[in-house]
């Protein structure tokens, strides 16, 4: 990795998409009025299912496989949650702990034989022609398909959120969900489709580590991508547009170690590590904290259905 | 926003449906189930050494994150930033012994242990005015601060606080006189274990015959009927409990950097913060049900442990049944309201 504008840019794209996939199921699924902090855990198996699904099966395979796993791992939030009416927050730090130790387990049980860390074939990067030979933000448009995806997915997800009924009932379900009860919506029913869908793009995430960037899965390969989409969501003001442009604001940051490296400047790998952190926390406290979220999140709902 | 303050049976018996279905993914993932759990049951009670040093010793920081998880939750901040307010008391810790190194180990030991209080507490703090002053809500606040004070430790492991040869990513070790003196001769287990019996009595008793006690658990039980009919301000109180929580994490950090570790390095806490809210939870959040809770997590570190060793199970096996009993707690019908409306954001 030199220090190139073009390669930083490469970069910076990179590293936003994992987390930019999760921050837009985040999104959804805390616009319905539920804290998902599982996805960390979620993306992470996730990773690993779509390791294992890619050695056998090809890279597309593997992202499949992830996106199946996180709808899995949320589905057992959905049902604590939703069902049992638990306390969000901390379902969603079990459900973690629960995939985090799962991963390493099946890791370990699957692989500690092998003696070389076994890789597979990774996604093409797909040349949009035109755009992929301007210099600079060119590698911009020379992404695998995940990076598209992703893009993509908020464009759907704003149209989804701001244009249809489907969208109306789920933002109800986060600002009033007793309202929508009364209109004959069952915002138990759409919290649990919303959380299935955090799962999903958690899930196309973690694969995306796998499939689209390294090629291998190793312990905790999520490294707290899954609580970093979570802040990316409140930094984005809780809307399409505002995830997307915190995910890339994480990507530069994260690709600013990439020159920290390069430039072999005196600023510790460690404090550069810590940087994402720090920027999100200032950012949240510059943007008024939580006061954009939706009224009712993170409150279990006041009666089953 | 309700969570079940279980009775001891039905703690017990999660714990049973816990292990059951850890065993049940160790089958499936291709273990010898009756191997690991004789090594575990070994690594956790076999022999008075395996009691002492390995399941206590792991009880100790256990038992005392959990009472400030319990200390949190209780009125109403859902703090889940233990893990770095134990990095943060162990750091300060650290370098208050190196710092004092020359003076007589009881300056020594009370100077590591007054610093560790006050780095647990700063951390709390700066999650508590990230609230109060900019409303960044708790729980997000105390699990950045997390990755921050991990990768801080990093830095400072390899910059300011490194040891003399500068080969190593850890402190220097620490003098004799900065070591917690141990319990029984030849075992591993150290003073802190005291430190942390006395924290679940303190704790027991100002919650149950304190007016302190008494107004943080009405804030968490109803802040808004604790402010109008019992003139508490919910939110001095939130912050007060906040930092002492941070504080009680720190001692841990304290007891594991001067009592255990004699040092300081990355990976010093194996996700304790996170084990300790089950810790906390399953305990019932009363200290004495936390104490208990914390010898059984600790068995259950100290029987991965040794289950790694000699079955080769990676010891992150001990946070899934941990995640299954958080889990299992949680469905249980709810009794306690755990964190008013505003406090889960």
């Amino acid at each position: 990795m030199s220090g190139l504008p073009s390669d930083l840019v490469d970069a910076a794209i990179r590293a936003a998409t994992p987390i930019g996939l999760a921050a837009i199921g985040e999104l959804i699924v805390e616009r319905s009025g539920v804290l998902n902090i599982g996805i960390e855990g979620a993306m992470c198996l996730a990773a690993l299912a779509s390791f294992i699904a890619a050695s056998a099966a090809g890279p597309s395979a593997g992202l499949a496989a992830g996106a199946i796993t996180g709808v899995i791992v949320t589905g057992l939030f959905a049902l604590v949650v939703v069902r049992f009416r638990a306390q969000q927050v901390l379902a969603g730090t079990a459900i973690s702990m629960l995939a985090l130790g799962l991963s390493a387990t099946l890791n370990h049980a699957l692989y500690s034989t092998t003696l070389e860390t076994p890789h597979v074939a990774t996604l093409p990067a797909l040349r949009i022609p035109g755009l992929a030979a301007i210099p600079v933000i060119g590698p911009a448009f020379a992404q695998p398909f995940p990076t598209y995806l992703f893009y993509g997915a908020g464009l759907g997800v704003a149209w989804f959120l701001y244009r249809t009924i489907g969208g109306l009932s789920l933002r109800a379900a986060g600002e009033d969900p007793g309202a929508l009860r009364t209109v004959g919506k069952r915002p138990a029913a759409i919290q649990t489709a919303a959380i299935m869908a955090s799962g999903l793009f958690a899930g196309l995430g973690g694969a995306t580590l796998v499939v689209a960037q390294a090629g291998t899965f190793t312990d905790n390969m999520s490294a707290g991508r899954g609580f970093i989409a979570i802040a990316v969501v409140a930094l984005g003001r809780w809307t399409p547009a505002g995830v997307i442009l915190g995910s890339l604001l994480f990507g530069i940051a994260s690709s600013l170690q990439f020159v920290v490296q390069a430039s072999g400047t005196t600023i510790p790998y460690n404090l550069a590590l810590a940087t994402p952190y720090v920027l999100t926390l200032l950012a949240l406290a510059l943007l008024g904290g939580s006061r954009a979220a939706p009224a009712s999140l993170g409150r279990s709902l006041d009666a089953p259905g | 926003m309700r969570v079940a303050l279980p009775r001891a049976g039905v703690s017990i018996l999660l714990v049973l449906v816990a292990v059951g279905v850890a065993a049940v993914v160790l089958n499936l993932a291709g273990f010898d189930v009756a191997r690991v759990g004789d090594a575990a049951w070994r690594g956790a009670f076999g022999s008075t050494s395996a009691i002492v040093s390995a399941t206590l010793k792991r009880a100790t920081p256990l038992a005392l994150l959990g009472i400030a998880v319990a200390v949190a939750f209780r009125a109403g901040v859902l703090n889940i930033g233990a893990d770095g307010q134990f990095l943060a008391g162990a750091t300060a810790s650290v370098a208050a012994t190196l710092f004092l190194a020359d003076f007589p180990p009881p300056v020594v030991l009370c100077g590591g242990l007054l610093a560790g209080i006050a780095g647990g507490a700063s951390w709390a703090a700066l999650a508590a005015w990230l609230r109060t002053r900019f409303a960044v809500p708790e729980v997000v606040s105390t699990l950045l601060l997390n990755f921050v004070a991990a990768n801080l430790v990093g830095y400072l492991v390899r910059g300011p606080l490194q040891e003399p040869t500068h080969s190593y990513p850890q402190s220097a070790v620490l003098p004799a006189a900065g070591r917690l003196p141990q319990l029984v001769v030849g075992e591993r287990l150290h003073l802190g274990f005291v430190f942390a019996v006395v924290a679940c009595v303190a704790a027991a008793w100002i919650f149950d015959r304190t007016a302190a006690g008494f107004r943080a658990r009405a804030v968490g039980l109803n802040a808004r009927a604790a402010e109008s009919a019992g003139g508490v301000s919910a939110n001095h109180v939130r912050t007060l409990a906040l930092i002492i929580s941070g504080g009680i994490a720190g001692v841990a950090g304290f007891g594991e950097a001067n009592g255990v570790t004699y040092a300081l390095y990355e990976g010093l806490s194996p996700g304790y913060g996170y084990t300790a809210i089950a810790v906390a939870l399953l305990g019932g959040l009363r200290p004495a049900g936390v104490g208990a809770a914390a010898v059984f997590f600790g068995a259950l570190g100290a029987g991965a442990d040794a289950v790694q060793r000699d079955a080769g199970v990676p010891a992150e096996m001990a946070s899934v049944v941990a995640a299954l009993v958080i889990l299992g707690l949680l469905m249980l019908p709810a009794g306690h309201r755990l964190v008013g409306e505003e406090g889960a954001r």
